[in-house]
């Protein structure tokens, strides 16, 4: 449990670096630390299938967000409002913490779940659907049209993607190629 | 609780990310910092003490799984955070294209 928090920490630490770095491109590498870190998480909190997904998830969106911030000049401006806009964030996150430790309260403790639906999921589980793995039975059986709606929303963003990107049509054709990958 | 509370800590970065920065791509990091807590939070309150991953098997009778719920959940979520990234950054490419810029008080044709 120890290691636990030890990549909590680590991937809060990689967070604030991701936040406050001026180069854009090591911010990047730091998010991908943060989302690295997370998969470790995933593994040990028991959810290989999530660690898994996300490790790929994590490598494609650096390839993503590096494609994006090649070769680009960045002017970093602090002009306007630095210290009423900072006072007025400062207060919305105290506050949006306070009430969440309030909430955080009535939450199950961390490690006894009430698990009133996965009950019926793991008795009758391997019976109804014949998989051993449960979460692939809960995705593509008991939950189908979650899974159905998550390739509605997957192809609805490829096709904005491919609009957005795509050169015909457009008035003067002198851009780089992008990426237009799920 | 101290635990639920480190998550919380990753999702407030993400949010004051959002909410201060003008850098588009700054934006975008900060948006992929909250939902990764927020992943971070789903599986955590899946876990169980001494809990197994939510697999039978064959030679062993297992008894203590942790919750599949939430893990599939966080499958589908996971892989639509994906896309809107995707989507996100095509749009902030546009952007630069047109205004030859990422930061958002400088971009101004729309304004008013």
């Amino acid at each position: 449990m120890m290691g636990l928090y030890i990549l909590l920490i680590f991937m809060i630490v990689g967070a604030i670096i991701a936040i406050e770095v001026k180069d854009m491109l090591s911010s990047v590498i730091a998010v991908g630390a943060v989302g690295l870190g997370l998969s470790i998480v995933f593994l040990i909190l028991k959810a290989p299938d999530v660690a898994i997904t996300q490790l790929v998830v994590e490598i494609l969106c650096l390839i993503i967000l590096i494609r994006a911030t090649l070769r680009k000049d960045l002017p970093f401006s602090t002009t306007g409002r630095w210290v009423f806009n900072t006072f007025i964030t400062s207060v919305f996150m105290i506050v949006f913490f306070l009430v969440a430790v309030k909430c955080f309260k009535d939450l199950p403790e961390f490690g006894f779940p009430l698990m009133r639906v996965a009950r019926t999921y793991i008795e009758h589980g391997k019976a109804l659907t014949g998989s051993t793995n449960l979460v692939t039975s809960v995705i593509l059986d008991f939950r189908a049209y979650d899974t159905l709606g998550e390739a509605t929303i997957l192809f609805t963003a490829v096709i904005a993607v491919l609009t957005i990107v795509r050169k015909i049509g457009r008035k003067k054709v002198d851009m780089p190629d992008e990426e237009s990958d799920e | 609780m101290i635990i639920y509370l480190l998550s919380f800590i990753l999702f407030c970065l993400g949010i004051y990310c959002i909410l201060r920065k003008r850098n588009i791509i700054k934006i975008i990091v900060g948006i992929i910092i909250t939902e990764y807590a927020v992943n971070l939070f789903f599986i955590l309150s899946a876990y169980r003490i001494e809990g197994r991953a939510p697999i039978y098997s064959a030679e062993a009778e297992i008894l203590n799984m942790v919750d599949p719920l939430p893990h599939a959940l966080v499958l589908t979520s996971i892989v639509i955070g994906l896309a809107t990234t995707a989507l996100l950054v095509a749009i902030a490419m546009r952007i630069y294209e047109k205004y030859g810029t990422f930061d958002i008080t400088q971009i101004r044709e729309l304004k008013g």
